[in-house]
């Protein structure tokens, strides 16, 4: 009876926090995205819920069906230079403006738009 | 499809840049320097891009760019808020030294109408004079502290200089003279190369992406861009000059700014002023 009722608890708190957890890494996301001293992408994109957006850079929506997989977007935001050596896109990664573990919770973001 | 879009205006930069590049090729070859064929592809590019806009409206800078905020800004022309600093200028330009002497002395036609030829290849001394660097050596050589280049007084005495000199064609020289092609073709190089943690050349913004809104601005296309210098903008709640505005798009990129007429700044300005020859000073200016 004991072990049921903490594994029925344990189950429960996992099944509570697992998402609670993935939707911190997508409000971290969306506040380095729309920090003006950290991502700042609203500089440049559109974004559901930023004011003030640039216009230099595409809308950021519907990611997940344009970029399914989850590396193409870090690789986008390690360096899009990769891509398009001519983008004025600034490397996050590779200039560390963003850490791996930021990147991570942006890509979290965007995969939600 | 906005992506496509993007990545087709890059590539137009990339034809620009190259074809620009071609002729900075650091291959020794002096002769290769070509600012007559800089000056007309650069006019081609903006020109191309913006069909409807004139090209005497270029310098008016992000408002050439819209027509909503064409109409801003012929309103705020009404009451021009640069109208204090333009009065300050006029009074300090006609109040002589302690020595006696005026501005007036140390430019030809006393100063007047004079700006659009600045910044000059000073020969003797092998470098760029701008106008603010001449003001401020005009102050030494008469016994007086040089002033902050970046606002205020520097403003209003190039507010002044430019007001006499609104409409006339911008007119750089290039003598003939290894040292001043040196000196373009260093503020061209300066001007296309990225630098700062964001990784932004001044091209970056000013001609890749002219017309476009970073964040709430609307950014100026190259082309002219220095023909409204000095400028009031409401969010410096005051006046600024070329130099002030330099340094802080340089700040802007997370880059360290280099000081107000640094070699790199005079020559970036002669470079820029260089291909902006034939549109009119329209200075002072008044930005959102
Ligand atoms: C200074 C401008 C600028 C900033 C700041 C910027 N971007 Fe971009 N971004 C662009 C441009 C321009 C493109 C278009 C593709 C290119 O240039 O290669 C782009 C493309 C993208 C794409 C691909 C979009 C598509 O539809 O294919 C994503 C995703 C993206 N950016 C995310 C971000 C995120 C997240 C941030 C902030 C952490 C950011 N960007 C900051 C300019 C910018
Ligand atoms: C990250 C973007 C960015 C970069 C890079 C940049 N600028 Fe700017 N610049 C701006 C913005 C924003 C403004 C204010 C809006 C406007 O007038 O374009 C501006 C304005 C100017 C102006 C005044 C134009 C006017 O009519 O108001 C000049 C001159 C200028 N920049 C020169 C430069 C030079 C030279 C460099 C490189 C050293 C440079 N900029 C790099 C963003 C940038």
């Amino acid at each position: 009876m004991l072990p049921a009722f903490t594994l029925a608890l344990v189950i429960g708190a996992f099944a509570s926090t697992a998402p609670a957890q993935a939707q911190s890494a997508v409000d971290e996301g969306r506040n380095l995205a729309f920090d003006r001293g950290k991502g700042n992408c609203l500089t440049c994109h559109v974004i559901k819920g930023g004011t003030l957006p640039g216009s230099i850079g595409p809308e950021l929506r519907d990611i997940k069906s344009k970029y399914p997989k989850r590396e193409d977007l870090v690789a986008i935001l390690n360096d899009e230079t990769q891509r398009n050596p001519l983008t004025v896109m600034p490397p996050f990664g590779r200039n560390r403006i963003l850490t791996e573990k930021e990147i991570n919770a942006v890509v979290d973001f965007l995969q939600t738009l | 499809m906005k992506l496509r879009y993007a990545i087709y205006l890059a590539s137009a930069a990339l034809a620009f840049g190259m074809l620009t590049l071609a002729s900075t090729l650091p291959s020794g070859a002096a002769d290769k320097v070509d600012p007559v064929a800089d000056a007309k592809a650069f006019k081609k590019f903006f020109t191309d891009k913006f069909p409807k806009v004139k090209l005497e409206d270029f310098v008016n800078g992000p408002y050439s760019m819209n027509e909503d905020l064409h109409r801003q800004w012929q309103e705020k022309e009404q009451f021009p808020p640069y109208e204090f600093s333009l009065e300050m200028g006029k009074e300090m330009f006609s109040k002589p030294f302690k020595n006696g002497k005026t501005y007036a002395d140390c430019f030809p036609n006393g100063g007047i109408g004079v700006r659009q030829n600045y910044p000059y290849f000073d020969e003797k001394e092998g470098k760029v004079i701008t106008l603010e660097l001449a003001l401020n050596r005009c102050r030494e050589a008469n016994g007086e502290a040089p002033y902050s280049y970046v606002k205020d007084e520097m403003a209003a005495l190039t507010a002044y200089m430019a007001f006499t000199s609104r409409g006339k064609p911008m007119d750089i020289k290039i003598p003939d003279d290894p040292r001043a092609l040196a000196a373009y073709e260093n503020g061209k190089e300066y001007f296309y190369t990225r630098r700062g943690q964001l990784n932004f050349s001044c091209a970056a913004c000013h001609v890749q992406s002219p017309g476009e809104r970073i964040r709430a601005e609307i950014l100026a296309p190259a082309l002219g861009i220095v023909n409204a210098m000095p400028i009031y903008r409401s969010e410096w709640s005051g006046m600024g000059t070329t130099s002030r505005r330099f340094t802080t798009c340089n700040s802007q990129i997370r880059g360290v700014p280099l000081n107000p007429q640094d070699d790199e700044y005079r020559n970036v300005e002669y470079y820029l002023s260089y291909v902006s020859n034939g549109l009119p000073i329209s200075g002072p200016g008044a930005r959102p």
